[in-house]
C-alpha cells in the first residue's frame, strides 16, 4: 500500500511546519473573532443636517418625528446651504434635510408642499436607504397631519390592509448570522485552495517532485496522498470554527452536523482540485500564489460571500454558477440557519459531487510524470 | 594587510554605485518580465478585480426570488400578485398550494420572501376592514429581507391608494432627493478607491517580499551581498521595478474607471498622484518590513496576504462601512495604511475636494511612510552588517 | 517513426540514435551505446553538454524527440513505468525530504519501492550501522553536512536493491576524501550486480569506471575504457584526454 507511506510523510512533513499549524489553528480564530463583528451593514445613526427656514410648529413638529427614530441623528441645524453641504464633505452628516421657508403655507392653503433631501451617494447604500427611510418617515407624518386636518374620512386615511412582517430564521436581523456560516467557507476555501497547491510547486522547486516522478508512484496515488492530509485539516478547521462560533456568538447549526461534514467533505476534495490543477500549470511559487490569490478572491465574492448572488448581473450570475463555493455557502448558511437537511439539499449535493469529480479528473490528467 | 585596489575593497565613486544599481534594477526588471504568466496575472488582475467589484458586487437589491400563498385568489390579491412582479424587484417563483409549504420552500433556498395572503382578502377589506398579508422574508441575509419587505411594503400601500381611486390626495407633502456626487447610485464610486488600495498593496507588498524571500530561500541573497554594491542598495534595487509596476497599474486602473465604468475624477488629478506616491512608498516600506523578518517566500506570501490584505479588506472601509464597526476594530482599522488612503481617495476623486481636505490623510501616511522605512531599513542593516 | 528493433541480449542499458531537440537546439545527437550488467559506466563531459538530458530520457523523465532506448528490457517509449519500477535515481539535488528524518526518508523509498514492511525498520538500521550513521538515525536531513546527504541518497537509491542506479553528479560539492568514500559505496554497490550510470564533469571519476563515453556537443564522442582511451589519445589521464577532444567543443560551458 503506497498510498500509506506518502500520507504518512506529508502529515510528518505538515506537523513540522510549524508556520503551517500555527496558521491552521489561529488564522480561523481569528477570522471567525473578528470578521462578523467587522461586517455590518445595517444602515443606523445616519447623521442628519437640518436645514429648517419655516420654523413653524409643523417643521418643528417633523424634525421632531425624525429625531425620534432610531435610524437618524441630528447633527446640527443649520441655516445655510453651503453649510450644510461642507459637513457633508467633511463626512459629519450623511444626509441634509432642508425644509423651505414656506413650508406651512404650502402645506396648509396650497396643499402640497416640498422638502428637498440631499444624500451623500458615495456609499450607495447609506445613501439610498438613508433616503427612503427619510421618506417613509416623512410618509408617516404626512398621515398623520391629514388625519388632523381632514377628521371627517375616517376611511380613506386608514388602511384596511393590515401588512406584518416577520422575519425567519434571524427575527432580529443581526447580520453576524449571515456572515458567520460563510466566513467558514472562505476559511476552507484559502486553507484548502492554497495549501495543496503550494505544497507541490514547493516540492517541484527543490526537486523532490523529480525523485517522486521517476519511482513507480502513480499519479493518482500521488494525487491523493497531496489530497488527504488537506481533507483531515479542512475537518479539524470546521470543527475549531464550530467551537468558536459557538464560544464568541452563540451559534449552533441547527441542522445536523453530520450533514455539514458531508457537505464540506465534498467541498474540500472538490477545492483541493483546484488548487492541485493550478500548481500543475504553476512552474514557479510565484505564479502558483497569483493564480491562487486571484482564483480564489473571485470565487469568493462571485459566490455570495458578500452580496447576494441575485443582485448580480446577469452575465455575473452565469459566472457564479461554475464556482463551488456558490452553492457551499448557500449550503451553509441553509444548514446553520435553517437547519435544512441533505434531502432538502440534494441538488447541491450533486452539483458539488460534480465539480470534485471533474476537477479532480482534471488534475490527475493535467499532472505530467514525464515533461515534453 | 596592505591597501588593496580590489574593487570590493576600495572606496566607490558615486557614479560606481549608481551604475551598480542601476544594473541590479535591470537585472530585477528581467526576472519580472521573463515570467509571463505572473506578469499576465499582475497586469489584467486590477482590470479584472475593478469589473468584478463594480459591476458584479451590487448591494442594490432587485430580481428577488418571491413565493405567494393565496387562498382567496380574488381580484385584488391577483392584482396585487401582478404588480408585486411588475417591476424589478420581484420575480415570482413559484405559488405555493398550501401553507405546508413554506416552511420547505425556506429549507431549500428557494426563495427570499413569501407573501401570505388571508382567506376571503377582498371580501374583508370591503366589509369588515381587516385583510392580513403577510410578509415572510428569509432573514438569513438582513439586508436583503429589511430591504424587500420595505419595497413589498410600499408597493401595497401604492396599491391601495389606486383601489380607493383618489384622485388628487390632499395635503401632501412631496420629498425630492438628491443624491450627491454619485446621482446614479453607481457601485462602483465606492469600490473604485477601494481596489486601487488593494491592488497597490498586493504588488508593493506582496511581490516585493516574495521577490527578496526568494532570493534568501535560493541562497542567491548571500552572491549579491557580496557583489561590490552595498547591501542596502541590492533591497532597495529589488523594490524599484515594483514601484513602476504599481505606478502602471495606477493608471490602468485609473484609465479603466474613468473610460470605462464612467467614474469621474472630480478633483485635482495632480494630488491624487502625490498621494497615491505616498501610498505607494508606505506599501514598499511594509513589503521590505515583511521581507526583513521571513526565510521563505511561502511565509511571505502568507504572511502578506493573510496579515496584511485580509485587514485592509475587511477593516479599511472598503467592503464594509467603518462607523458599524466596534470600536477597537475601527482603532485597528486606523493603523492600516490603505484605510487613510482609501478614504483620500474617495474625497479627491468622487467628492472633488482640494488638498485642504485630505490634510490629515497626508500627514498620517508620510508618517507612516517615514516610520515603516526606518524600521525596515534598520531591520536590514542589522542583519546584513 | 523507427521500425521496433528487438533489443540485443543481456545488455541492460541500449541506446539507439537516441536525441532530444528543444526548438531548434540539440541537446543530444543520436547516442548510442549499450552497458553491461555489474558495469559503472561513466558520462562524461563538460557542463550543457548534455549528460542529464540523456539520463533523464532513460529514466523516463523526459520523451525523447527521436530514437530508441530499452533499460531493464523495457522500451522506455511506453514501458517507462515499469522501467521505475527496476531502477534507481539521484539527481543533483539529491532530492531527500529536509522536514523528514533520516530512517523516516529511507522508510518512505523503501514502501514505495515494494520492500516489505517487516523489512524496513531492520535493513535501515544495517544500513545506518554499514555507514556509521547509527546517531543520526532521527537527524533531520537538512542537519546533515552536504557528504552526509550524499551517501544516505544514494543509498535510499539502492536500498530496493534495483537492478540499475541512475546518478546524476552525485559528487558535487565536497572534498575529494568525501568522494572517494562514495565512490567506495558505488563499488560495493556494483560488486552486488547493480549496474551503475553515472554522469560527472570530474575526469578523475572518470578512472574509477569500467567504461565511459565522453559526451560532446550532445554527441559521444568517445566510449571504452579509461586505459583504452588514455593509449588511444596518447594522454597521461583523463583530463588531457578530455581535452584534446573538447577542443573542437563549440558550445562553452555554461
Amino acid at each position: 500500500m503506497i498510498l500509506k507511506y506518502l500520507i504518512e510523510k506529508e502529515f510528518k512533513q505538515i506537523k513540522r511546519n510549524k508556520f503551517l499549524s500555527r496558521l491552521v489553528f489561529i488564522f480561523p480564530f481569528m477570522m471567525l473573532a473578528i470578521l462578523p463583528q467587522a461586517a455590518n451593514f445595517e444602515v443606523k445613526d445616519i447623521n442628519l443636517c437640518v436645514i429648517d427656514n419655516n420654523h413653524t410648529t409643523y417643521s418643528q413638529r417633523l424634525v421632531q418625528k425624525i429625531a425620534a427614530s432610531d435610524y437618524f441623528h441630528i447633527t446640527t441645524i443649520s441655516t445655510d446651504y453651503r453649510q450644510a453641504l461642507k459637513s457633508i464633505e467633511l463626512d459629519k452628516s450623511d444626509i441634509i434635510l432642508e425644509i423651505p421657508g414656506t413650508f406651512e403655507q404650502d402645506l396648509i392653503r396650497n396643499q402640497v408642499a416640498n422638502v428637498m433631501i440631499s444624500a451623500n451617494a458615495v456609499n450607495g447604500m447609506k445613501g439610498g436607504l438613508g433616503s427612503s427611510y427619510l421618506a417613509g418617515i416623512l410618509a408617516e407624518y404626512n398621515s398623520e397631519i391629514r388625519v388632523e386636518l381632514m377628521p371627517s374620512t375616517p376611511k380613506l386615511a386608514q388602511s384596511g390592509m393590515e401588512i406584518t412582517k416577520i422575519f425567519r430564521f434571524n427575527p432580529e436581523l443581526k447580520y453576524k448570522y449571515m456572515m458567520v456560516p460563510a466566513i467558514m467557507v472562505m476559511l476552507l476555501t484559502m486553507i484548502c485552495g492554497f495549501l495543496p497547491a503550494f505544497n507541490i510547486v514547493s516540492e517541484k522547486e527543490n526537486g523532490t517532485i523529480e525523485q517522486m516522478n521517476v519511482t513507480p508512484v502513480n499519479k493518482f496515488t500521488l494525487i491523493l496522498s497531496k489530497l488527504i492530509p488537506y481533507w483531515v485539516i479542512g475537518f479539524i478547521v470546521l470543527t475549531i470554527c464550530f467551537g468558536v462560533a459557538w464560544l464568541f456568538y452563540g451559534m449552533w447549526p441547527k441542522g445536523s452536523l453530520l450533514t455539514i461534514y458531508l457537505f464540506a467533505s465534498v467541498f474540500v476534495l472538490a477545492f483541493s482540485g483546484l488548487g492541485l490543477i493550478i500548481s500543475n500549470y504553476a512552474k514557479t511559487l510565484q505564479q502558483a500564489m497569483f493564480m491562487a490569490f486571484f482564483i480564489i478572491i473571485s470565487f469568493i465574492f462571485m459566490s455570495g460571500l458578500y452580496t447576494p448572488v441575485d443582485n448580480m448581473p446577469q452575465w455575473a450570475q452565469y459566472i457564479s454558477d461554475i464556482s463551488p463555493l456558490k452553492y457551499f455557502i448557500r449550503v451553509m448558511r441553509l444548514v446553520y440557519l435553517k437547519g435544512s437537511s441533505t434531502a432538502d439539499l440534494i441538488k447541491p449535493f450533486l452539483t458539488l459531487c460534480g465539480f470534485a469529480l471533474i476537477f479532480n479528473t482534471w488534475a490527475v490528467l493535467s499532472y505530467r510524470k514525464s515533461s515534453n | 594587510m596592505s591597501k588593496s585596489t580590489f574593487s570590493s575593497e576600495r572606496k566607490k565613486t558615486p557614479r560606481e554605485n549608481w551604475n551598480f544599481f542601476i544594473a541590479f534594477v535591470r537585472k530585477e526588471f528581467y526576472h519580472i518580465f521573463r515570467d509571463r504568466m505572473s506578469m499576465l496575472i499582475l497586469l489584467v488582475m486590477p482590470i479584472l478585480m475593478l469589473i468584478l467589484f463594480g459591476y458584479a458586487l451590487n448591494t442594490e437589491v432587485k430580481n428577488s426570488k418571491i413565493a405567494v400563498y393565496d387562498p382567496s385568489h380574488d381580484e385584488v390579491t391577483r392584482a396585487l400578485v401582478e404588480k408585486l412582479q411588475v417591476n424589478n424587484y420581484f420575480v415570482l417563483h413559484k405559488m405555493l398550494k398550501s401553507p405546508d409549504e413554506v416552511d420547505k420552500c425556506f429549507k431549500s433556498g428557494e426563495v427570499a420572501m413569501i407573501i401570505v395572503f388571508s382567506e376571503n382578502f377582498y371580501e374583508n377589506l370591503l366589509h369588515g376592514g381587516h385583510a392580513q398579508i403577510q410578509l415572510l422574508a428569509d432573514g438569513s441575509d438582513p439586508n436583503t429581507a429589511s430591504t424587500i419587505t420595505t419595497y413589498a411594503t410600499n408597493i401595497i400601500a401604492g396599491y391601495q391608494q389606486d383601489l380607493l381611486k383618489m384622485d388628487k390626495i390632499p395635503y401632501q407633502i412631496t420629498p425630492e432627493i438628491k443624491l450627491l456626487y454619485n446621482p446614479s447610485m453607481v457601485a462602483a464610486y465606492n469600490f473604485v478607491p477601494g481596489v486601487m488600495g488593494m491592488i497597490i498593496l498586493l504588488i508593493c507588498a506582496m511581490m516585493t517580499s516574495v521577490s527578496i524571500a526568494r532570493e534568501k530561500e535560493n541562497g542567491t541573497m548571500e552572491i549579491l551581498l557580496v557583489s561590490p554594491m552595498k547591501p542596502l542598495y541590492v533591497i532597495l534595487s529589488k523594490a524599484v521595478p515594483y514601484f513602476f509596476l504599481s505606478i502602471v497599474n495606477l493608471f490602468t486602473i485609473l484609465v479603466v474607471s474613468v473610460f470605462v465604468m464612467g467614474v469621474p475624477i472630480a478633483g485635482s488629478f495632480f494630488w491624487l498622484i502625490v498621494l497615491s506616491l505616498l501610498y505607494i512608498f508606505v506599501s514598499l516600506a511594509l513589503g521590505l518590513l515583511i521581507s526583513s523578518v521571513v526565510n521563505t517566500q511561502m511565509a511571505a506570501m502568507l504572511i502578506s496576504a493573510m496579515g496584511l490584505m485580509m485587514p485592509v479588506m475587511l477593516l479599511s472601509g472598503m467592503l464594509f462601512p467603518s462607523e458599524n464597526m466596534p470600536v477597537f476594530l475601527q482603532l485597528i482599522g486606523d493603523t492600516i495604511p490603505a484605510k487613510w488612503y482609501i478614504e483620500a481617495v474617495k474625497k479627491i476623486m468622487i467628492k472633488g475636494l482640494g488638498v485642504g481636505a485630505i490634510l490629515n490623510e497626508l500627514a498620517v501616511l508620510t508618517v507612516m511612510a517615514v516610520a515603516l522605512i526606518s524600521i525596515s531599513l534598520r531591520n536590514f542593516k542589522i542583519r546584513l552588517e | 517513426m523507427n521500425t521496433k528493433e528487438i533489443m540485443p541480449e543481456g545488455k541492460v542499458i541500449v541506446a539507439r540514435n537516441l536525441t532530444k531537440m528543444f526548438g531548434n537546439f540539440t541537446a543530444v545527437d543520436h547516442i548510442s551505446f549499450e552497458v553491461d550488467k555489474g558495469e559503472i559506466f561513466g558520462f562524461l563531459g563538460a557542463n550543457g553538454a548534455g549528460k542529464t538530458t540523456a539520463m533523464r530520457m532513460l529514466c523516463g523523465l523526459s520523451k525523447q524527440t527521436s530514437g530508441q532506448a530499452w533499460v531493464a528490457g523495457f522500451d522506455i517509449t511506453g514501458e517507462s513505468e515499469s522501467i521505475k519500477k527496476c531502477i534507481g535515481y539521484m539527481s543533483q539535488k539529491f532530492a531527500l525530504y529536509e522536514e523528514l528524518e533520516v530512517w523516516e526518508n529511507i522508510r518512505l523509498y523503501a514502501g514505495i519501492y515494494g520492500v516489505p514492511e517487516k523489512e524496513i525498520a531492520p535493513r535501515t538500521d544495517e544500513l545506518l550501522q554499514r555507514l556509521g550513521f547509527e546517531n543520526e538515525k532521527n537527524t533531520l536531513v537538512k542537519s546533515l553536512p552536504l557528504g552526509w546527504k550524499q551517501k544516505l541518497a544514494f543509498s535510499v537509491a539502492i536500498f530496493h536493491e534495483p537492478k540499475i542506479v541512475f546518478l546524476d553528479e552525485p559528487t558535487g560539492g565536497v572534498d575529494p576524501a568525501t568522494r572517494r568514500q562514495f565512490w567506495e559505496l558505488i563499488y560495493q554497490a556494483a560488486d552486488r550486480g547493480i549496474t551503475v550510470f553515472v554522469t560527472t564533469h570530474y575526469m578523475d571519476e572518470a578512472e574509477y569506471c569500467n567504461r565511459v563515453t565522453i559526451m560532446v556537443d550532445g554527441r559521444i564522442d568517445a566510449l571504452d575504457s579509461p586505459k583504452n582511451l588514455k593509449q588511444q589519445y596518447d594522454a597521461k589521464n583523463m583530463d588531457e584526454v578530455f581535452h584534446q577532444l573538447a577542443r573542437n567543443a563549440k558550445r562553452a560551458e555554461k
